[in-house]
């Protein structure tokens, strides 16, 4: 996984509260069996939509997502985090995130960071009334900015310790928990052996 | 100070845990379908590993899996590629498959608990939010992303940050007519779809008790759309009596030992939970949604409610665009809304006992005109049991259509979808845009209130309906 620390980039508003995971791609879209081209299903049924923001010249090319409460909520699918990516996307950002979507985000090296409500109506007036200039979501200093002098916008966002941890260093899940492979096999001997198996 | 039910189970499943990191929990059955793995499986074959523990994981087919011409090839060739790639990938890394035309093949969350392989005091996990289903037993069960189904195929274990705990006590008892879907579909009105978040939710008290499993896994089926990472409830006789005897359950002295511990798993008198809601299961009565999320739900005998009466202004936003989508407009009684298809499946309510409530009501009715019921089984062995009770005659003879097993309509993967505008009373548990289809509209409701809404040809409950003629089973 690459690693992430500080991305700026052209921010879209997407001004819509609980945009679940099937918003962000439907299921007849999640029949690809690699990790690319999922782009084509991102908000399928808004994209004709000329009004729809990324058809917007201005956030046509964003790499950051403004969204409303309750953003990826619903199913578990990580297509929804890797349509993002491919389309482009570093960065959402958020007042709650659906649980599962932000563990996957956090797998996937999409930054989900959430911010108080607040904030995030503070970065959708800023965008609109700068359409187009960069927002900066900095993972080292926790800090969401956008903008300079009074208008200036800076706020931190949360994120787990160990999901920070994990995506500045760009490492793999897998690989750690490997590295502690003594405890699963000692954990192994011990279980009951009334537990049920498939074969 | 004592542990509930859901620390029981969690700290008897840490493999490590170390100040800052979350716990790494061992998981003790991992379930599969051909949407959320083929990526999982790359990924193990691209670092050369391989499946730690086959035999405590799980393969099936049912998100893109065809209801009709069941003896055909998969029609469309990228659904086909994809349960192709789950055979391919369960032969490669020796994980059992149960695949179509198999006996045991079905929805994930009907033939784990079918076959006995969901037990209390279980960690159970899948790439698939409705895992909260086998919560039902007594166990901590949820859906993970494709990348964890990759790192528990690998290590059989997950890295987990302890939620908190919430108890939802539910209290007084459901009314006749009354189901456990209304149930939940009320609770998660009451508490919004954000208000699980964050939470492992035990469902306790003498409504929950008196619930059958079926019903129970209704309701812990459904924890997930109130954003709980988890539900689930206390294992009883109940719980025992449905596992005993079912192909993976232990037996003999195996039996008794896990029995003694089952029981074990009872939450502490002294526990604490970090937040307690109540809802009174006697004040329910049929409940069905009216916008694009579960939480969007009001009582049958209510009316489409006024966006301009709800304070918080996102809810407000929210339910304006619903009313859009949904072609609705405020203040509309709920039994006025006509509905085009009716969709009795799922795995929230596509079991033998949903099945046996619909058929019982629907006998010696039929279909209205201008209404089409599907009803889907949710596995191969619920299908082939309502035939052995001749469920699907009653059915068929109604007018309704009678399929093979699946996900089908729920989230119209397969050609079992909505067409564009077109509304949908589905005992299934998403109302989202477009989930059953582009532009279709969907009404969640219990499997009464479909049949007799399918009957009617506009939302309704078993009240509702006249009398059966006296010439019907003649
Ligand atoms: S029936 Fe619906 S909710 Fe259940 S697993 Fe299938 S698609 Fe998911």
């Amino acid at each position: 996984m690459e690693k992430i620390t500080t991305h700026s980039g052209v921010a879209a508003p997407l001004k819509r509260s609980n945009v679940d995971t099937d918003q962000i791609i439907p299921a007849v879209y999640l029949k690809r069996v690699t990790r690319s081209g999922f782009e084509d299903g991102l908000f399928a049924a808004w994209r004709n939509d000329p009004e729809f923001v990324l058809n917007q010249d201005a956030y046509r090319d964003a790499t950051i997502l403004i969204a409303g409460p309750d953003f990826g909520t619903g199913s578990s699918r990580e297509h929804a985090v890797w349509a993002l990516q491919n389309y482009g996307f570093k960065a959402v950002i958020s007042s709650r995130f659906g649980d599962i979507f932000r563990g996957n985000s956090g797998k996937s090296g999409l930054l989900a960071a959430e911010v108080d409500e607040k904030v995030v109506q503070a970065l959708w007036d800023f965008v609109e009334a700068n359409p187009g200039a960069p927002v900066t979501v900095d993972l080292e200093s926790r800090t969401v900015s956008a903008g300079e002098g009074v208008d200036r916008i800076e706020d931190s966002f949360s994120i787990d310790d160990y999901t920070r941890w994990r995506l500045l260093e760009g490492l793999d899940d897998v690989a750690i928990t490997l590295s502690h492979e003594d405890d699963i096999t000692a954990y192994e001997a011990k279980r009951p052996s009334f537990k049920p198996a498939t074969i | 100070m004592g542990k509930t039910m859901a620390e029981k189970i969690w700290d008897d499943h840490v493999v490590r845990s170390h100040a800052g990191e979350p716990d790494l929990l061992y998981i003790d059955l991992h379930l599969i379908h051909e949407v959320t793995s083929p990526q999982a499986f790359d990924g193990l074959r691209l670092s050369g590993r391989s499946v730690r523990r086959p035999d405590l994981t799980l393969a099936t087919e049912d998100h893109n899996i065809p209801t009709t011409d069941l003896d055909k090839p998969i029609a469309d060739i990228v659904s086909r590629t994809q349960v192709e790639t789950l055979r391919r990938n369960a032969e490669e890394f020796g994980v059992r498959l149960y695949p179509m035309g198999n006996l045991d093949q079905g929805i994930v969350h009907v033939v784990g608990p079918q076959l006995g392989l969901t037990q209390p005091g279980m960690t159970v996990v899948c790439g698939d939010s409705h895992t909260s289903t086998h919560g039902a037993f007594g166990s901590i069960a949820f859906g993970i992303g494709t990348s964890e189904v990759e790192h528990v195929l690998a290590t059989q274990s997950l890295s987990q940050a302890k939620p908190k705990m919430m108890a939802v006590e539910v209290t007084g008892a459901l009314q006749p007519g009354t189901t456990a879907k209304d149930l939940i579909l009320a609770l998660i009105a009451q508490e919004t779809t954000g208000g699980g978040q964050g939470y492992i939710v035990e469902y306790r008290g003498e409504a929950i008790e008196a619930l059958t499993m079926e019903e129970r896994m209704t309701v812990c089926n459904m924890s997930i759309e109130w954003g709980a990472k988890a539900g689930l409830i206390a294992p009883d006789e109940t719980t025992f009596e449905f596992v005993k005897g079912r192909q993976h359950a232990p037996t003999g002295a195996e039996w008794d030992a896990a029995v003694q511990y089952w029981k074990s798993l009872v939450t502490d008198d002294d526990a604490h939970f970090d937040k307690v809601v109540t809802i009174d299961a006697s004040t329910i009565t049929p409940f069905v949604t009216w916008g694009t999320n579960p939480g969007q739900g009001v009582p049958l005998s209510a009316s489409v409610p006024d966006p301009a009466t709800i304070e918080d202004a996102n809810e407000r936003v929210a339910a304006e665009r619903a009313l859009e989508y949904m072609g609705l407009t405020a203040g509309t009684p709920m039994r006025d809304i006509d509905v085009d298809t009716v969709f009795i499946g799922s795995c929230t309510n596509g079991r033998i006992s949903d099945l046996r409530r619909a058929a019982e009501l629907i006998e010696g009715r039929k279909v209205a005109d201008n209404t089409r019921i599907l009803v889907v089984p949710g596995s191969v062995r619920v299908r082939l049991q309502a035939e052995e009770e001749g469920l699907d005659v009653i059915f068929k003879e109604a007018g309704a259509e009678w399929r093979g097993a699946g996900c089908s309509m729920c989230l119209g993967m397969n050609p079992d979808t909505l067409v564009p505008g077109e509304r949908s009373a589905s005992t299934s548990n998403r109302n989202f845009e477009g989930r059953q289809g582009k532009g279709g509209r969907t009404h969640l409701v219990s499997p009464d209130v479909a049949v007799a809404t399918g009957v009617l040809g506009h939302l309704a409950s078993p009240a509702d309906l006249p009398p059966v003629p006296a010439t019907a089973g003649v």
